[in-house]
């Protein structure tokens, strides 16, 4: 327990993707099995144990320590579980320190009344930081920051294979993985990917970096196809047994039973769910009504409808099609759909051009109808094989325009690493006319990154020499219709939120460009903002975060 | 008390009382850690809020006059007069004898007897080993005067060579990076240093240009610290790989952009509550106090029991629960102008 506590620990407290894969590394490295397993089960979400609720933990540590005592120190660290982890007084003579397999195997064979025991005796066993991951783990959900995609990179890494052959073992394997890391550390065979209806790891586009790309591709070698704005799902019937998965390999078919029960064909299927009324597809904003929920109930699934547009055919009946070129796939896909007669599987089609100026125009103008709802265009090369992972050249994807605004630099955050010691992160605003007829800037968004190191350094000496107010971390700059820094914000989309004063949140900004030359006062204002959303909501939606 | 017909006469505030400038004893006419230039003063320790410049007399350790010696420059008071650890000083009557806290070197206790009435003002102390000074001594006493800066019951400092070990592990991790640790200049830097020693890294430590002249006086004071070098020369080396020891509020500042991607490092007894590090952009914080936790503290005060416990400064309010709670009268003073150097 001790190492998982030490690893668990320092992931919270390190932001840096590339700091947490070497601390996952190393701990794979050293960690003995079983505990390994269990530790990466517990970050993938693997296991899941949800043993103990927080009026559980409450009453354990309320039998111990005097509530006036527990009241002071639950106002100052501010965490029920930390407070409970750092208060709780272990009984002299207790047992040895429990090993993370042995907490849990108990679990997993304890009834719910054996519980609170188990847990008081674990408490009086551990120290302080051993106490803090038992409960993390046993309230669910570690929140440490890695993904389950991150975790498996380590393995990749633990054992010098591609993280593609994670990912396609991954959904064969069940906890504590032994003889996956028997073969990451040279003792074992590889294990068998066949588990059935398993999750196919997907091959991902790289953003096309227009014309720059356009000198070195020839047109003529690329199929087209509108990239829609959903999510990519990959749908799987193999032998009966139907699955839906989101791109990383959750098992999210749960949510979406009226599609599950829709797969009406053997095979493999890569496309994009989206919620289809009669062959036309409906904004993302409609199919956010159907994500992160618990229960799908039937008047939202039929308000709702939700459907697969298909991209590509991995499997066709028990044939893999992945080593064929995209062209081959694709035949056999427009056949595959066609002879479904599935109103809720419909074909993504192919945009015919001729050259990358016509290519250019459909992006620009695309037709009416679903086409407007587009996040872009996916340009595949016709002779690709379906590669997991994100392989250089294959797959582009390209992305319509961001939206740009002017915005006012109202305050900056110290970074991180190499970026410690430089304000570089920074919340900017845009005009607001108030009730008294004064304009005020309004905080729309925080960005950082989008510059150079060099604009990097200037920026930080303009938040140092323009200071008004300091709060720990963060210092406030002066902005006023006189003065103030312009920054050209570029992002991907808006979302309504209730959580800020403006009333609206961004997707993905960062800095386009620093406008040293631009007076604050001609920066845009929150209308500009309300137009693009009420645009947005009618057509084109952002995407959450992280979908489901 | 051998004089049971004075004691209704007799308050232990005739000892000692809190007054504007600190705490005051007036048949002795002194101040104790005075936060304002007064006539006469008894210093417990060399850090800066409780030992200031422009006293008339002192009276100290012979460390901690050395150490505002080299804060302050030697003119620093009118007298300087050095107590030994142990060894009764008279001031009219009243007997002032120096013991050591454990807190930082030269750091004492200051016990106070008169008319058979005693009062020890611990002023900051810790009762674990501490490689740069003296031991805590427990001394028996009618008045125990406190701090409680860790006055909380969350507070339980993990043992020290834990905490140094998280630090050699992560260099071995990220041998890349410089590893950046915030340390008190007095006291907590040189500590960290001799752990690191003892723990078996027998290379050069980087510190901060403001550490040089305390790590010397602690040398001299016979504190060995082991290859020290400068983090502030502009040689260029980016010090991958390296221990850089600097003033908490260097870290997170321009003067850490010399160095190679900077893992920010702190240590303090603050670091026990993770919003506390997480504020600071910690990424590895390390538990190491000057000042005694929840179990020293307890643990004194249990040892002692004194008839009354005065705490000084700090996370009082707990403490006075646990005192009502162990039948321990007790009241806070509530001292101003102690900071706490570990925040």
């Amino acid at each position: 327990m001790r190492a998982f506590a030490h690893l668990l620990d320092r992931l919270s407290f390190t932001p840096g993707r590339n700091a947490k894969l070497v601390l996952l590394t190393d701990y794979l490295a050293h960690v003995p099995d079983p505990e390994r397993g269990w530790a990466m089960a517990s970050l993938t979400g693997d296991l899941s144990l949800d043993a103990a609720k927080p009026a559980m933990i409450r009453k354990a540590v309320e039998a111990r320590v005097d509530p006036q005592l527990f009241s002071l120190s639950y106002d100052f660290v501010g965490d029920l579980a930390e407070t409970v982890a750092l208060i709780w007084d272990p009984k002299p003579g207790a047992n040895a320190e429990p090993q993370l397999p042995e907490v849990v195997d108990t679990l997993r064979a304890a009834s719910r009344r054996e519980v609170p025991q188990l847990l008081e005796r674990w408490l009086d066993a551990l120290d302080a930081d051993g106490r803090w991951a038992l409960l993390k783990l046993l309230s669910g959900g570690l929140r440490v920051g890695v993904s389950a995609r991150l975790a498996k990179q380590a393995l990749a890494q633990l054992g010098n294979v591609p993280l593609a052959d994670i990912e396609d073992l991954w959904h064969g394997q069940t906890p504590p993985y032994e003889d996956l890391f028997a073969w990451l550390s040279g003792r074992g065979e590889k294990p068998s990917a066949d588990a059935p209806a398993r999750f196919r790891p997907v091959m991902l586009a790289q953003a096309l970096d227009a014309p720059g790309d356009f000198s070195k591709l020839n047109a003529a070698e690329y199929a087209a196809e509108w990239k829609w704005d959903g999510i990519r799902v990959q749908a799987v019937n193999e032998g009966g047994e139907k699955r839906l998965y989101s791109r990383t390999g959750d098992d999210i078919g749960k949510s979406f039973p009226d599609v599950l029960e829709a797969l009406n064909f053997e095979g493999v299927l890569d496309g994009e769910l989206l919620v289809l009324q009669t062959g036309s597809i409906a904004s993302f904003g409609d199919l956010q009504q159907r994500l992160n929920r618990k229960t799908t109930d039937a008047a939202l699934m039929r308000k709702f409808p939700v459907g697969i547009r298909a991209y590509d055919l991995l499997l066709e009946g028990d044939q893999d099609l992945r080593r064929l070129p995209f062209t081959d796939r694709r035949q056999r896909l427009e056949a595959f759909i066609a002879r479904l007669n599935n109103p809720r599987i419909d074909l993504s089609p192919l945009q015919s051009f001729e050259s990358w100026e016509e290519l250019t125009a459909l992006r620009a103008h695309p037709p009416e109808g679903d086409a407007q709802k587009a996040e872009g265009l996916m340009l595949k090369r016709r002779d690709s094989i379906y590669e997991a992972g994100r392989p250089k050249g294959p797959w582009f994807k390209w992305k319509r325009d961001p939206h740009l605004v002017d915005a006012v630099l109202m305050y900056a955050q110290r970074g991180h690493g190499k970026r410690s010691g430089f304000y570089s992160d920074y919340t900017f605003g845009v005009w607001r006319d108030e009730k008294d007829g004064s304009r005020s800037l309004t905080p729309v968004g925080k960005a950082y990154f989008g510059f150079t190191d060099e604009e990097l350094t200037r920026l930080d000496k303009f938040v140092r020499d323009n200071t008004v107010e300091r709060f720990g971390p963060v210092r406030s700059v002066r902005a006023d219709q006189d003065f103030g820094l312009v920054l050209e914000i570029a992002f991907e989309g808006l979302l309504r939120s209730a959580r800020h004063k403006s009333g609206v949140a961004m997707r993905f900004p960062r800095v386009h460009r620093i406008r040293w030359d631009k007076p604050s006062r001609e920066a845009d204002e929150l209308v500009t903002l309300e137009k693009i959303l009420d645009k947005e909501l009618a057509g084109r939606g952002p995407k959450p975060e992280t979908p489901l | 008390m051998p004089f049971p017909w004075s004691r209704s006469a007799l308050k232990f505030s005739d000892l000692l009382r809190p007054a504007e400038a600190g705490l005051y004893c007036p048949p002795g006419d002194f101040y104790i850690d005075p936060v304002t230039p007064v006539a006469r003063a008894v210093i417990t320790h060399g850090h800066g809020d409780h030992a200031r410049s422009g006293h008339g007399t002192v009276l100290a350790t012979a460390e901690t006059l050395a150490i505002m010696a080299t804060r302050y420059g030697a003119d620093f008071a009118a007298t300087q007069e050095a107590a030994p650890y142990g060894a009764p000083v008279m001031r009219d009557g009243v007997s002032v004898t120096l013991r050591p806290a454990g807190h930082i070197l030269g750091s004492a206790q200051c016990a106070l007897t008169w008319k058979g009435m005693s009062i020890v003002v611990s002023g900051d102390y810790k009762r674990r080993r501490d490689p740069t000074c003296r031991q805590f001594e427990q001394v028996a006493c009618d008045v125990f005067v406190s701090e409680a800066t860790f006055g909380l019951p969350v507070f339980r400092h993990p043992p020290d060579n834990e905490e140094v070990e998280k630090l050699l592990i992560s260099l071995r991790q990220f041998p890349e990076r410089t590893h950046l640790v915030g340390a008190y200049a007095l006291g907590k830097a040189q500590r960290l240093i001799v752990l690191l020693r003892e723990a078996g890294y027998g290379e050069t430590i980087y510190v901060h240009g403001a550490m040089t002249n305390l790590n010397a006086l602690y040398e001299s004071f016979g504190v060995a610290l082991g290859p020290l070098a400068s983090g502030t020369s502009d040689s260029g080396d980016k010090l991958p790989g390296k221990i850089v020891i600097a003033p908490p509020s260097a870290i997170a500042d321009r003067w850490a952009r010399r160095f190679a991607d900077p893992l920010p490092v702190f240590a303090s007894g603050w670091m026990r509550v993770r919003a506390r590090a997480r504020q600071r952009g910690i990424e590895l914080p390390l538990i190491l106090s000057d000042h005694g936790d929840w179990e020293e503290l307890t643990t004194t005060i249990s040892g002692i029991r004194p008839q009354e416990l005065w705490v000084t400064h700090g996370n009082e309010d707990a403490l006075l629960r646990w005192a009502q709670l162990n039948g321990i009268e007790a009241k806070a003073l509530k001292l101003v102008g102690y900071e706490d150097e570990e925040a």
